[in-house]
């Protein structure tokens, strides 16, 4: 049996979370926890409560039970106000854009950049939007147009762009390669490896198994709102992660 | 990744991508708004032959928009509805009930119970407030019931469309109510303009803000170095809009106030009119109210946070609640803010029939969604403009009017108007279809 390689506070303390919709336990007792520079695959089926779970932390759902630790303080968060508050950004599935404001509209939303007089400044978030993506994706040059002119691999970027630029310690990405091509999708890796090495903390939810031996630190998973494990990714093979995936099966590395 | 030699330009001068573009493209003006002034220009054309001339006058010009006013200002309102992916049924009705309140304030509850005297001063400001309140807080209570209480906002103001209107009866006992205050009647139109040197005054500012505006627009690009259009273009634009100002104001001061009306205006002055002598009417009150309401709801729309959030919303209600926006009491902005404009309106168009009388604001509801959808606001969300709700009140205006002056049948101008209505969308659907917007 193996154990947590990873010392100190943890930036993220999921304990004990439990959540149900009518009767359903979507998510049952599940703890996890996240440390800087890290990535911690999410991973089951379509159904066992992963993205449940994750919501909890964004603030998009309110856990009926559990604790959740930031910096190994108690944190309170009942929307995705507060889960900003802490820091924590999601990239979600759908990538929440609104398909008719541009990126920098997009980039900003919620969050706007107001001029002394309380309107919105529009050429300073232009001009911000066109610094971040500079760095993330120097080929975006679509600054006019709304984001649903844009390409998949464009859109994640707007998406990933939000979720940096407002000093993310914390970074939820659900399946953030789902909707990419291979050259998005390599894009995607080295931004993770990137932001990694700045230090984040990523929680990552991936179906694909390949990606998850490439990216994450170490996995969990669940089945039917159950924890089954969790690995270092290093020390299984991905013949072991699938097993815990579809039998629940769990290997002698996890814990 | 193909697109990285797109819109790489930095000014005006910048090779390729400013090439490319077309002489009208570099004006990048709107094209739909344009398209929408053509068919504006081609309805007053062929009216004004069909009846000899009389349609480009400066007599119509001032009935015309005098008549718009009402539908155009509620439906700057709809734009934010409709783009919320909600209807507003109400607003006929909401005017209705907010009429029959101003107009029994002034002349029965203020006089008779309070006791103001007739031509008080302060009657007209309190009616005015009582038809701003009553239309906010019935929008606000629509919007609290579709927005927490998960009512779709068709039923809400289904209901709304049967229950104020006749609210509005009994608070009248179904009376006609008039006379209005002297003052309130200003708002209306013929018996409030600001004259020849007052209109030149309001024309020279509009002209002064407008050349600003656009050169404060060029100051923020250069600033930010985005690329900004060729100094013609710019000059092109400002030069119509500067037109289309000046234009206006001259028209309106070259419609003489009748002799007999004048006359009338000396007497109650106590003096004798003088040979020869002549007035013009110039802007309308109620014209400038309108233009102060499509610059303030142009400005919530595209410069502050509730706008941003109203198009965000309507875009992905999803993606707006995920970012922190309160979808639910956005709601209730929307339709409070869609309240007042009714209010307002209601103002406008009682003090224009200088009476309240129970069907004021009938089918209100149909022209005020027409005009939004006509002026390019899509249903299924996301996207409208103020300008273009104003313009297609004013094609509608047009429309009705231009027939009734050619003498075409009543029942034949309702399946004109209505024809027109589902041919603009099909229109806009082709035009989005061929641009490779989502609709």
């Amino acid at each position: 049996m193996s154990s947590n390689p990873n010392t100190g506070t943890p930036l993220v303390e999921l304990k004990d979370i439990s959540i149900a919709f009518g009767g359903v336990k979507a998510v049952d007792h599940v703890t996890i926890d996240l440390y800087p520079g890290e990535v911690v695959g999410l991973l089951g089926h379509n159904g066992a409560g992963k993205s449940t779970l994750i919501k909890c932390l964004s603030g998009a759902y309110q856990k009926d039970a559990g604790e959740i630790f930031i910096n190994g303080e108690k944190a309170e968060i009942r929307n995705t106000r507060d889960a900003r508050r802490y820091n924590v950004e999601t990239i979600y599935q759908t990538l929440a854009l609104a398909d008719n404001l541009d990126a920098a509209s997009n980039l900003f939303l919620g969050r706007e950049l107001v001029t002394p007089l309380g309107f919105v400044d529009e050429p300073a978030m232009e001009a911000e939007t066109r610094k971040i993506m500079g760095r993330l994706n120097p080929n975006f040059q679509k600054f006019k147009v709304p984001v649903s002119a844009l390409s998949g691999g464009q859109r994640q970027s707007v998406a990933i762009a939000r979720a940096v630029y407002f000093n993310a310690k914390i970074l939820i990405m659900d399946e953030p390669t789902a909707a990419l091509g291979p050259h998005e999708t390599q894009m995607v890796a080295e931004l993770i490896e990137e932001l990694k090495a700045q230090g984040l903390g990523i929680f990552l939810i991936e179906h694909d198994i390949h990606n998850v031996m490439r990216l994450c630190d170490r996995a969990m998973v669940m089945k039917n709102g159950q924890k089954v494990g969790t690995v270092n990714v290093g020390e299984v093979t991905d013949e072991d992660i699938l097993g815990m995936i579809i039998m629940g099966k769990k290997p002698p590395q996890a814990y | 990744m193909t697109d990285h030699r797109a819109d790489q330009g930095t000014g005006p001068d910048s090779g390729l991508p400013a090439m490319r573009k077309s002489l009208l493209g570099q004006l990048e003006l709107d094209m739909r708004l344009m398209g929408m002034v053509g068919a504006f220009i081609a309805i007053a054309l062929a009216f004004n032959f069909f009846t000899e001339g009389r349609f480009i006058t400066p007599r119509n010009t001032f009935n015309l928009t005098v008549q718009t006013v009402s539908v155009a200002i509620m439906a700057t309102g709809m734009v934010f509805v409709i783009v919320t992916r909600h209807i507003d049924l109400s607003v006929g009705a909401v005017l209705a009930i907010a009429s029959a309140m101003g107009a029994m304030m002034q002349a029965r509850w203020l006089p008779q119970v309070i006791g103001l005297d007739y031509g008080n001063p302060m009657i007209a400001p309190l009616a005015i407030l009582t038809c701003l309140t009553v239309g906010t807080l019935i929008g606000a209570f629509n919007g609290w019931l579709i927005g927490y209480q998960g009512i779709p906002a068709f039923i809400v103001t289904l209901g709304g469309l049967l229950i104020w209107r006749y609210v509005g009866w009994y608070v009248t006992d179904g009376q006609t109510i008039a006379p209005l205050d002297k003052t309130y009647l200003v708002l209306g139109g013929a018996e409030g303009t600001l004259g020849v040197t007052l209109s030149w005054i309001v024309g020279a500012l509009a002209v002064a803000a407008s050349v600003y505006a656009l050169y404060n627009a060029r100051k923020a690009k250069k600033s930010h170095g985005f690329p900004t259009k060729p100094l013609w273009a710019e000059f092109t634009v400002g030069g119509l809009i500067v037109a289309v100002i000046i234009g206006y104001v001259a028209t309106l001061n070259a419609y003489d106030i009748p002799t007999g009306k004048l006359r009338r205006m000396f007497e109650a002055r106590g003096e004798v009119l003088p040979d020869g002598y002549t007035e013009a009417y110039g802007l309308p009150v109620s014209v400038i109210v309108l233009i102060v309401v499509a610059i303030a709801m142009t400005m919530l729309a595209k410069k502050t946070r509730l706008g941003k959030y109203i198009f965000a919303t309507g875009g992905n209600p999803d993606a707006a609640e995920l970012s922190g926006i309160n979808t639910k009491l956005l709601t209730v902005k929307i339709f409070a803010l869609m309240g007042f404009l009714c209010g307002l309106s209601a103002v406008i168009a009682s003090a224009r029939l200088a009476s309240h009388a129970n069907d004021i604001g009938t089918l209100d509801e149909l022209r005020v969604i027409a005009a939004a959808v006509i002026g390019g606001t899509a249903l299924s969300g996301g996207i409208g403009t103020i300008h273009g709700a104003i313009l297609g009140a004013l094609i509608m205006q047009s429309l009705q009017s231009g027939m009734a002056m050619v003498g075409v049948d009543a029942p034949l101008q309702n399946i004109v108007v209505g024809s027109v209505l589902v041919f603009a969308v099909w229109i806009d659907i082709q035009y989005r279809k061929k641009l490779g917007i989502k609709v």
